[in-house]
């Protein structure tokens, strides 16, 4: 389907591809085995300009947009979801530093983040703060001209490899969710360290640690908008970047669907290809639909926030769980079609099935993104 | 330093089709790319400015759509790009070529290297490089694997470059005082993929377009007319055919072998 992308949206579709087809391909399988982050593909990554898509020029960055972000990381992801979100991690790590940034904290930050010199991280998840995220324990006392910051982040995706992270810590614990507020916090300072790297079912080759913090001082210039604000800050990054996650689900299942065209075409059974059965076709014919429907929702998401529409969260959620649930099932399909083949490592199948499972889950798991439609549509019908 | 590279446009494809009946090349629902070999000229001239400073113009001679190989080149790196482009100069050998591309490199003006492929992926003659350096009368190195040294200009001497070219066995190691024309082979590096930034210069950047009269070049030697080459017939070669293994006790192979040699292949 042709969505009538700009020249300038065009040439980021045509880069990332190049990058995923040329560089991230062949190192996919290995990177899903050994779980080392891919550094030599943020370099090339880096070096095209793609960091620059989610920062504003004069900090460096290139034409962002939402929807560029979304089309390089849904590129990305065709190739290799582990590697996509490395990158797109990063996008959600500055996000909040360019929505809620002072110009000395945009200044210092985002010409690195930009330039890809530096990788960011978004810490708001605990291992008692999922999906409620008002349950953080973790915990910043203003003494002086610093804050102290004490607490266990997990499930941190860029963890230990990142070197800009965006933590939200509670100010106040007595005002709950209006008592936290967001700190932007750097690698090596005393009292930041990293905890133990997790082994994952899929996107092996993105890094995800715990972050400890024991009595680390943050300048109190860190601070990020104003005290009480992290629940906003972490809310309208969300709506942001939910789109980006979107498009990662879309590589993916689109990825998975490339495969199984390919196999079918390929294998022969009974005397001819497989493709040639009406069976077979009627699968790939609904994974195709359900892509492109998922794509159509994402990428009219994405213009929405472009256009400076001020309430997505409905639009952002339904396009992150429709998507995703997409993803998981083309890829579920796509196993299916490559039969005993699929089910094997030998084969990329399999890894998109498992790197597409993350999508229904991370940035909110599907259960909360059907929260905030509903939510949102009893208060739109309640007027 | 100021750095031409030369490109061409080619079909990409391995497989060159030719039309029997006119003996050109079949272009049609071929996809055109920078010749490969060129991609690695336009890598070490840009990496060269960027070591040294200076400005690399991309120079091609070839139809109105060899544009597009000229902003692929700017996206790479590249700062201007000139096509070379008149019916004049349509049906040019590789002398004729060089010639009128010898030509566009004096209207240039002032440069220090010129760097391209060591050979088209389509004609695969690698004359034309050699070529311009004859014309313009400056030393050449062909298959050049290494840039070793440079030495920058100073007081009274101009620039010194030390290569290593590739041979059949081994390599050679040159010193060439610039200007001078290299032409390089996939050895020399690994060329770069394009930045976003460059794309979007590309997309807005200037052509220029030179023809026949920008360039004033000699009636005689230019196009069809000044291309001393005759295209008698093209073919392609048939495949060679697999050759037959014989196998057993020594003896027995080796009558079997002077048997067929008599007999058979005689």
């Amino acid at each position: 389907m042709d969505y009538l992308l700009t020249d300038e949206h065009k040439m980021v579709r045509e880069l990332a591809r190049k990058i995923a087809d040329e560089k991230i391909r062949p190192v996919a399988a290995k990177y899903d085995q050994t779980e080392e982050y891919p550094w030599e593909i943020m370099k090339v990554i880096a070096e095209a300009g793609l960091f620059g898509l989610f920062v504003p020029e004069e900090y460096g960055g290139i034409s962002p947009t939402v929807l560029g972000l979304c089309l390089a990381t849904e590129e990305l992801s065709r190739a290799c979801g582990g590697i996509a979100v490395c990158y797109a991690a990063s996008a959600l790590g500055t996000i909040p530093i360019v929505l809620f940034g002072s110009e000395e904290q945009k200044k210092k930050y985002l010409p690195d983040l930009a330039a890809g010199n530096r990788v960011a991280a978004f810490a708001v998840t605990e291992p008692e703060a999922g999906s409620d995220a008002s349950a953080i324990k973790t915990t910043a006392k203003k003494e002086g001209d610093h804050y102290l910051l004490n607490g266990v982040k997990h499930f941190i995706t860029n963890g230990g490899d990142a070197e800009t992270y965006v933590v939200i810590a509670m100010t106040d614990k007595k005002k709950g969710a209006r008592g936290a507020s967001a700190f932007i916090v750097e690698k090596g300072w005393p009292g930041f360290e990293f905890g133990k790297k997790e082994e994952k079912m899929g996107i092996r080759a993105s890094s995800t640690r715990e972050l400890v913090f024991t009595d680390c001082r943050v300048p109190a210039e860190n601070l990020l908008a104003r005290e009480g604000m992290g629940f906003i800050v972490t809310m309208k990054t969300f709506d942001q970047s939910r789109p980006g996650v979107a498009a990662q689900a879309l590589g993916i299942a689109q990825g998975a669907l490339d495969v199984a065209v390919k196999y079918a075409k390929e294998r022969h059974q009974f005397g001819k290809p497989i493709s040639a059965f009406q069976g077979l076709q009627w699968m790939l014919a609904d994974m195709a639909t359900q892509i492109e429907a998922a794509r159509a929702l994402v990428y009219a998401c994405a213009r929405e926030i472009d256009a400076g529409a001020k309430d997505v969260a409905k639009d952002s959620a339904m396009a992150k769980m429709y998507a995703s649930d997409v993803a998981m099932k083309v890829a579920t399909d796509a196993v299916q079609i490559l039969g005993g083949y699929g089910y094997m490592r030998d084969y990329p199948a399999e890894k998109y099935m498992r790197d597409a499972k993350i999508t229904q889950i991370y940035e909110g798991t599907n259960q909360i993104q059907r929260n905030i439609i509903a939510l949102q549509l009893i208060k739109e019908t309640a007027k | 330093m100021n750095i031409i590279v030369c490109i061409k446009q080619v079909p990409e494809t391995t497989d060159v089709k030719i039309n029997p009946e006119t003996n050109t090349l079949i272009r049609e629902g071929v996809k055109s790319i920078i010749n490969p070999f060129d991609m690695y000229a336009l890598e070490e001239g840009v990496r060269l400015k960027e070591k040294f400073g200076g400005k690399v113009a991309v120079l091609t001679m070839g139809p109105p759509q060899a544009e597009a190989a000229l902003r692929e080149a700017i996206s790479l790196g590249a700062d201007e790009g000139i096509l070379v482009c008149d019916r004049a100069f349509a049906g040019s050998d590789t002398w004729a070529t060089s010639y009128t591309l010898a030509g566009a490199v004096r209207k240039i003006g002032a440069f220090d290297l010129i760097v391209c492929g060591k050979q088209a992926s389509d004609g695969d003659t690698a004359q034309v490089g050699p070529g311009i350096s004859a014309h313009l009368d400056i030393p050449q190195v062909t298959y050049v694997k290494k840039i070793e040294s440079i030495e920058p200009a100073s007081e009274g001497k101009g620039w010194l470059m030390r290569v290593e070219r590739m041979m059949e066995e081994g390599f050679e190691i040159i010193e060439t005082p610039l200007p001078a024309l290299l032409t390089v082979v996939k050895e020399i590096n690994e060329p770069r993929l394009p930045s976003l930034r460059g794309m979007m210069k590309a997309k807005t950047a200037k052509i220029a377009v030179w023809g026949q009269n920008d360039l004033k070049l000699d009636e005689n030697s230019i196009g069809l007319c000044g291309s001393p080459t005759q295209v008698i017939k093209i073919f392609t070669p048939p495949p060679r055919t697999g050759g037959r293994r014989l196998q057993g006790e020594i003896p027995e192979v080796v009558g079997t072998l002077v048997e067929l040699l008599k007999n058979d292949l005689a």
